[in-house]
């Protein structure tokens, strides 16, 4: 792989750009592998990353049904934050936010991680309470959180409005080591670096069945025909249960469909993220200048990439009353994404009844935010079948009562 | 938009006028149950990709619970029933059948 830098870009203007090579290879599969990550999303690319720079494994394939990063990945709001209430989430998420942070020079690849910090907006009693526990707890954590002010809301995002007609501002959560990134980017520089280790990236290729030979896993079934392997991991976000279904166990999750949408650019007006949980809605805006808003999910169950019309309705109403200049705006596209969502809202890194399969799924509307966390993670697990990081989200935790309770911190806006 | 028919009023309703309520003919499970069959009960949902039964309620109309049979790959609807049953009618089944035939559903068919 030839490393991307200044020099590069003069070399290639120089030639008239006929030197840069594809990102990454797309391969036939071999006969098997190692392992096998099911779903080449961000969270099973930085999975299959993390194993190989971590523990060296680089005899690995990553399959993936339609293309690279064409699910949640490519369908986010992109935002980037770690504060959370309870020790296991803000220990993972703040794994991942501080990867992020130098995730463009460990890749070699611009991901655009721009930390311009994250409000959550405390618009009731409730809140305020709940988010300076938050603040607490994430000082315990060593996540650098504060609770500030409606006036100082105000200076940090001049276009609010702190009187809204139903709720009014009455402080805010402060995470100013949150942000955004590029979230494409981070799909295709895990993916640059991966086939860089000799990883085989296989993608329209979906999994049809799962071998389990005495209770453990044998290999995939795939329309590229069978692969073998030694271990597997399925990271496949809302299609999980259906792979699940084809290993012989269940997962306590539902499949349901979530909202984002742009706004035509505009200039520059806001230079940070604000989520407003009560009036259910978050905004962002892009470099390009777009608005990026994301509302709630849908109540039912829903694999078709679509959501409900009244649910886009309810978030630019909220963002309307919070944000009364977004009123002019046009809205460009609008699109959704299948999130795996669990009986506590927290996500499942774990291994599974099938021997040597492991599954990280769950992340519900949260994902994009722990993908390097989670992939680091997830490899541990996957190499020395134990990480500090995994133990309280595996999947016996509902058998056993240990919920890692974040609906109510994290709202509905995750 | 998803519009279901409830089968109390009549009403066609569209999804601002209904509340999902998850899965359908869930077996309750209390004290005296073992534990796998309680940890079941309150977290393992049934999450198909395809044909799904499912609770809803006519929350801004009559307000009563009836039952839905979905496709949650199309967003199709084969037809909605009452509450006051165990397992769908067969004439819910026949009319899946029609349209996807070999579907399952739990135990099913």
């Amino acid at each position: 792989m030839k490393r991307y830098s200044v020099f590069a870009v003069a070399r290639e203007a120089l030639r008239y750009h006929t030197g840069w090579e594809r990102a990454w290879r797309s391969p036939e599969p071999k006969r098997h592998y190692d392992v096998i990550i099911v779903g080449a999303g961000g969270h099973g690319l930085a999975t299959a990353y993390y194993l190989g720079k971590n523990f060296g494994i680089t005899n690995v394939a990553i399959i993936e049904k339609g293309w690279l990063g064409g699910g949640n990945t490519g369908r986010n709001t992109t935002i980037i934050r770690s504060n959370y209430l309870q020790d296991p989430s803000a220990a993972i998420y703040e794994k991942a936010r501080s990867l992020y942070e130098t995730m463009s020079q460990d890749l070699n690849y611009n991901v655009m991680f721009s930390p311009r910090g994250v409000l959550m907006l405390a618009q009731t009693q409730h809140e305020i309470r709940g988010y300076k526990r938050t603040a607490h707890a994430n000082a315990l954590q060593g996540v650098e959180t504060e609770f500030v002010s409606p006036e100082r809301v105000k200076e940090i995002v001049p276009i609010i409005n702190l009187h809204g007609p139903r709720y009014p501002v009455l402080g805010a959560l402060w995470q100013e080591r949150g942000g955004t990134a590029r979230h494409d980017a981070v799909a295709w520089g895990y993916a640059r670096a991966c086939s860089d280790m000799g990883m085989d990236i296989i993608q329209q290729c979906e999994v049809q069945g799962v071998r389990v030979v005495n209770g453990r896993v044998a290999g995939v079934d795939t329309t590229k025909g069978p692969i073998d392997c030694d271990k597997l991991g399925m990271v496949v976000a809302g299609n999980a249960s259906v792979l699940a279904d084809q290993a012989g166990f269940r997962l306590p999750m539902e499949s349901v469909a979530l909202q984002a949408m742009v706004s035509e650019p505009i200039k520059p007006c806001m230079d940070v993220v604000v989520m407003a949980n009560t009036v259910h809605g978050y905004m962002s805006q892009s470099d390009k200048g777009e608005m990026v808003i994301g509302g709630g999910t849908d109540g039912f169950n829903n694999y078709t990439q679509r959501g409900s019309f009244h649910h886009i309705e309810e978030t630019v109403r909220a963002l309307n009353e919070t944000f009364p200049m977004v009123s002019r705006l046009k809205m460009l596209r609008q699109w959704g994404g299948i999130v795996d969502v669990t009986g506590d809202r927290s996500p499942i890194i774990s291994k599974t009844p099938v021997g040597n399969t492991f599954v990280n799924c769950g992340w519900g509307t949260g994902g994009f935010k722990s993908i390097p966390g989670s992939g680091w993670a997830m490899a541990e697990l996957m190499a020395t079948g134990h990480s500090p990081l995994t133990e309280e989200f595996s999947i016996n935790r509902f058998q056993e009562g240990k919920f890692i309770d974040e609906s109510v911190a994290a709202g509905v806006a995750h | 938009m998803l519009i279901l028919e409830c089968p109390y009023c009549g009403v066609k309703a569209e999804e601002t006028e209904l509340h999902a309520g998850g899965e359908a003919h869930l077996k309750r499970f209390g004290p005296g149950s073992t534990d796998g069959e309680f940890h079941d009960y309150l977290f393992m949902r049934e999450n198909p990709k395809g044909v799904h039964f499912e609770r809803w309620r006519h929350a801004n109309g009559c307000g009563k619970w009836f039952h839905a049979a979905r496709c949650t790959m199309t967003l199709e609807v084969f037809g909605t029933y009452s509450a006051q049953t165990f397992e769908p009618p067969q004439e819910i089944r026949d009319a899946i059948t029609a349209k996807r035939p070999g579907w399952t559903w739990r135990d099913l068919k």
